[in-house]
């Protein structure tokens, strides 16, 4: 299993260099793009084969398929690799959404200049270093490919996405690369902590949870600060989040679907990951401030949802409002909300990357990305707002749909230890029904109206002001060219109604895959379930 | 032995050899400026100089590697000891590349230097044969370059083109700034790092005023780092006696001794570091002790830009560490205070000033800046982490800033380089390879992971953190973060914007520039993927004394 891991890292790059090179010659922008995909197909396949290889017997080992070799021994650093859960189910997801945005990638008009074979390599670049970044067992390695995981992202904000992709792409840089310094100084702290504590420095992190655990809270809450706050930036919690919705909204739709599903996800998976079993007293002790700022987040992002015009921005801050559940449950500290925030990074990834898509394809047929502009879709494209309202459900976890169940756990987790703050963020699934269900009446349903359906007919200064004429002969015109779904594009959006689906009935295999490790995790928190098994409340 | 004649200090000419041969080279190479023609002197000269750095560096490493025990010699003026071996290595290493750009011709037609006198005299003699008189100002321009004098080369035509060879002094020049930065770094009294200092200044002073193009701006640099640079050496000097004062001697380690337990005014000790470090660190060019650097490092010739940048650098920190460590280690703790202030201004200014430049040498420039600040970090440590980091991280930087040096270079417009920053839009469209590799050596300046500069500063700043400087490390890593953007600012410049309509061209580099800039991009790379061998050497390494 070591083996393929090392190659769900390397297969991603490799085939990055290959497009990178052929993106040289014109002639081979195609070929390039298929290639690419070949790549994507090759790792899901990779990534099939470890997930049926991976033990969730309760025995097996805190991290499966360990590889480590000594890298820089002066700094007693490693690449070390290891798949827990969490990690494999991220990486999974992950080689879901590639193949799925390249083929959507692929019939999106590029900037002048710009080649398909050059947007495929960043893609798959992101790709593998985001298979390290969840596989690295040695925190020195995390670090260096966090760093290293906001190059490719940020060419390909700066050169493939909208109007303000320089300011969007500097803005996304400076304030990863900002948090990731205070990363870094805690990460540094760490290693000299282990110089004074076990002898020599090591960036292990089983040796590292062993010995920090031990650390005394004085200590342990600057160093939870600092990896906080590169977390807190990345996956984004409220005050940190500006970067966020310019990043979304300029980035191409498959860049955003990459960004928001999974590369934020890094954040979160930082949280379980690292600070909580890094610095597990300074983790209890400000829990209340993480719970504040995730509750604020889940209401703030669902406010400022429902008061956007731009689509992609309208996704982003629905993110914001999710990213505060999902920091919620982690930090509520009871195994259901644990492993109900682990399944909500996969489920919002899913949800996301369906609402992107959809997003995506309204916004090639209309040209615009203010809603304002949308109405009554529906009419003309009936497949397409059935597709939307599919990803709107499953966005704001209607049961039956995927999300519903990762939802429900964090909930029923969270209020077990922290009713108050539970209630609250129950207060955001209201506003999540509010702004999304306003959104789809507001484009997709009613006379068909607004300039980016209708053209120059009726109603197409506004689509506010419309009022139906009875006329329907520019109908019919207007249907035949702002055109349904083809088959293609149903094909593409096939695979995540599925999982939407699939997911929202039978979630087992996944939180089988999850259960063993949360458990892990719980232990290393060191705080008692609040929900025994049978079923009495400990406080 | 009679007791009358005094005893001849034991010279171990073993452990001097790089020294003897960089020293002796110069000599050898100003020899052959006098004698030999015109037409062959370039490239001998070029020849003769590779060769002495190349030697010198394999003595280095023959040295190195041959486990001779650390010794002082010349009567304990200089110490071979283990950090002196790694700095000497280092700046042999950065010569080479330093030297390849000083030679390159490719770019700039005759090379980067002021035409030289004599060759230029025969040009004008072809054009007043050929054209009549039609030159007038343009030679009486160039002919500020250098002295004249050497007549007997007249006569022998040199090229046919209108190309006037440039000045071929520029070699020994700097073969002397090289042997004395290698004194420099190795200077176990402060006499002899005095002299060292100015042996390593004057060429320096004199190779800034040499550039072809915009000569004013050359020639202002000159004079201001000359003057700048004679205060600082006033200082230096000043220091030095006071501490003579302090200590009778001027030996490092009597220094030290007279410092520990001793009950002599602390005045003249501290009036005396002070001093002191303020003529160490204009060299270094710490803040707030940097003015001169912008307007240096833009005025010089490029390829002295380099040099300079590099081993100036390398062989000022070689000092300042070897002063801290071996004279003022016992007293560590009542100057190092004032320090961290130094340290703070340094960086802010580097990132903060370097936020407003709009000219992309002066910003390298101000980046330079906050880099000794981050250097002072590690050096400020006075541990063994400290003193490998801070040598791990002059190499490192040092290579980049040649590489990057050597790139700008390239980017020129219709005067010579295009340096200010609008020159560069859409450079990533028209020269990828130039702007991929600019791109890179930028994010080992930010300290991205897997460059060289990430690995430094980690290992900077983890020895700084293990020495108490927490507060420091956390500025240090504010302010990388702030100058991370004006390093962005100028990849989203190459890559994000559309390129002017008459922009600049960019130069298909000669062989020389080629491998210079290849040298130090692989270099940055390997050191921040594999620095395991770098740094095992620097590790342990300790000052005699």
């Amino acid at each position: 299993m070591s083996a393929l891991l090392l190659a769900l890292l390397l297969l991603p790059l490799v085939g990055a260099a290959v497009c990178g090179v052929m993106a040289t010659r014109e002639d081979l922008e195609r070929a390039a793009r298929v290639v690419g995909l070949g790549f994507a197909a090759v790792s899901l396949v990779l990534v099939a084969i470890v997930w049926s290889l991976y033990s969730t017997a309760p025995d097996a080992p805190r991290f499966q398929g360990r590889l480590s070799v000594e890298w820089i021994p002066a700094f007693g650093v490693s690449f070390a690799l290891g798949l827990d859960g969490i990690a494999l189910t991220m990486i999974a997801l992950l080689a879901v959404l590639v193949p799925i945005v390249l083929v959507f990638a692929a019939a999106d008009k590029l900037p002048a200049g710009r080649t398909g074979a050059g947007f495929t390599a960043l893609i798959l670049a992101t790709q593998g270093v985001l298979v390290g970044v969840f596989a690295a067992t040695d925190v020195f390695l995390f670090y260096v490919l966090f760093e290293a995981m906001l190059i490719p992202m940020y060419f390909l904000i700066g050169r493939f996405g909208g109007p303000r992709r320089q300011y969007a792409a500097v803005k996304f840089f400076l304030y990863s690369f900002l948090g990731g310094l205070i990363m870094l100084a805690s990460v540094i702290g760490l290693f000299v902590a282990s110089e004074n504590r076990l002898g020599e420095g090591t960036f292990d992190w089983t040796a590292l949870q062993g010995m920090a655990a031990q650390l005394p809270l004085s200590t342990q809450i600057p160093l939870f600060l600092g990896f906080f706050a590169a977390f807190a930036i990345k996956a984004p919690l409220v005050p940190f989040h500006t970067w966020l919705p310019d990043a979304g909204a300029e980035a191409p739709i498959a860049g955003s679907i990459i960004l928001l599903g999974l590369l934020d996800k890094v954040g979160t998976f930082g949280f379980l990951r690292y600070t909580l079993p890094l610095f597990p007293a300074a983790s209890r002790e400000l829990a209340p401030l993480v719970l504040t700022l995730a509750v604020i987040g889940v209401l703030y992002g669902a406010l400022l949802a429902a008061a956007q015009t731009d689509l992609k921005r309208f996704v982003a801050y629905t993110s914001i409002a999710h990213f505060g559940f999902i920091a919620l449950g982690i930090f509520a500290f009871s195994s259901q909300s644990i492993a109900g925030s682990a399944l909500y990074m996969v489920n919002h990834g899913i949800s996301t990357a369906m609402l992107f898509l959809v997003v995506g394809l309204l916004i090639r047929r209309g040209g615009t990305a203010d809603l304002t502009q949308y109405g009554g879709v529906g009419r003309a494209a009936p497949l397409l707002a059935g597709m939307f309202l599919v990803a709107g459900l499953s966005t704001i976890a209607l049961p039956g749909t995927n999300s519903f169940i990762s939802e429900f756990l964090v909930l029923l987790g969270s209020f077990a230890r922290q009713p108050a703050f539970t209630v609250i963020a129950t207060v955001g699934i209201v506003f999540a029904a509010l702004y999304m269900l306003w959104v789809f009446q507001r484009t997709m349903t009613g006379p068909l109206r607004g300039a980016a359906v209708v053209g120059d007919g009726p109603g197409a200064a506004s689509a506010a002001t419309f009022t139906d004429t009875g006329d329907d002969s520019w109908m019919r015109r207007t249907t035949a060219r702002f055109g349904d779904l083809t088959r293609g594009e149903v094909a593409l959006l096939t695979p995540l109604v599925a999982l939407i689906l699939v997911l929202g009935f039978f979630p087992g295999p996944v939180l089988e895959v999850l259960d063993p490790t949360v458990a892990a995790t719980m232990s290393e928190v060191g705080v008692p379930d609040p929900v025994t098994p049978n079923g009495v409340v400990a406080r | 032995m009679s007791p009358l004649t005094p005893a001849m200090p034991s010279v171990d000419y073993a452990a001097l050899a790089p020294v003897l041969i960089v020293l002796g080279g110069a000599c050898l190479s100003v020899l052959l400026e006098a004698l030999l023609p015109l037409r062959v002197r370039g490239r001998v000269q070029l020849g003769v100089t590779l060769t002495v750095v190349v030697v010198g560096l394999v003595a280095v490493i023959v040295r190195a590697t041959s486990g001779a025990a650390p010794v002082t010699t010349l009567a304990g003026a200089l110490a071979v000891d283990g950090p002196a071996l790694f700095l000497w290595g280092t700046l042999l290493a950065l010569a080479v590349p330093s030297v390849l750009l000083l030679a390159d011709r490719s770019v700039e037609p005759g090379g980067a230097f002021v035409a030289d006198p004599v060759a230029l005299g025969e040009a004008e003699e072809r054009e007043r044969v050929a054209v009549g008189a039609r030159s007038g100002g343009a030679t009486a321009r160039a002919r500020t370059g250098g002295g004249g004098g050497r007549d007997g080369a007249r006569g022998r035509g040199t090229r046919a083109r209108d190309v006037v060879e440039g000045q071929t002094e520029i070699f020994p020049l700097v073969l002397f700034a090289l042997g004395g930065m290698l004194v420099f770094c190795a200077a176990d009294d402060l006499l002899t790092m005095f002299i060292a200092l100015e042996v390593l200044s004057l060429p320096l002073y004199l190779l800034c005023g040499l550039a072809r193009r915009k000569r004013l701006m050359s020639q202002e640099s000159a004079v201001k780092y000359f003057l700048l640079g004679a205060f600082s050496s006033a200082f230096f000097l000043y220091g030095l006696a006071l501490l003579y004062g302090y200590a009778d001697s001027v030996k490092l380690a009597d220094i030290s001794q007279a410092a520990a337990g001793s009950l002599r005014p602390d005045s003249l000790l501290f009036g005396g570091l002070a001093l002191l470090v303020v003529g160490l660190m204009f060299k270094a060019s710490v803040g707030p002790f940097h003015t001169w650097t912008p307007d240096v490092y833009q005025g010089a010739p490029t390829s002295v830009t380099a040099f300079m940048a590099a081993c100036t650098k390398v062989a000022a920190f070689g000092a300042i560490l070897r002063v801290f460590t071996v004279a003022f280690g016992s007293t560590v703790w009542e100057w190092r205070g004032v320090l961290w202030a130094v340290a703070i201004v340094s960086m802010v200014i580097g990132a903060v000033l370097g936020l407003t430049q709009t000219d992309v040498k002066r910003m390298i420039a101000y980046s330079s800046v906050a880099h000794a600040g981050f250097l002072l970090l590690g050096a400020m440590a006075i541990t063994p982490a400290g003193l490998s980091a801070t040598l791990f991280y002059l190499l490192a930087y040092g290579f980049t800033t040649v590489a990057l040096f050597g790139l700008v270079s390239l980017v020129r417009g219709p005067d010579g380089e295009a340096t200010h920053l609008s020159a560069w839009a859409g450079l990533g469209k028209r020269s990828p390879v130039v702007a991929a590799a600019v791109t890179f050596l930028m994010l080992a300046l930010a300290g991205i992971p897997l460059t060289s500069g990430f690995t430094a500063k980690f290992a900077v700043f983890s020895a700084a953190l293990a020495d108490g400087m927490t507060p420091l490390v956390i500025v240090a890593l504010v302010v990388s973060a702030v100058a991370a953007f004006f390093y962005l600012r100028l990849i989203v410049l190459m890559y994000f914007s559309e390129p002017a309509a008459d922009g600049p061209t960019v130069s298909v580099p000669g062989p020389f520039t080629t491998v210079a800039i290849t040298l130090g991009v692989v270099v940055t790379l390997l050191l921040g993927v594999v620095p395991t061998a770098v740094l095992g050497w620097a590790d342990g390494l300790s000052f005699l004394g």
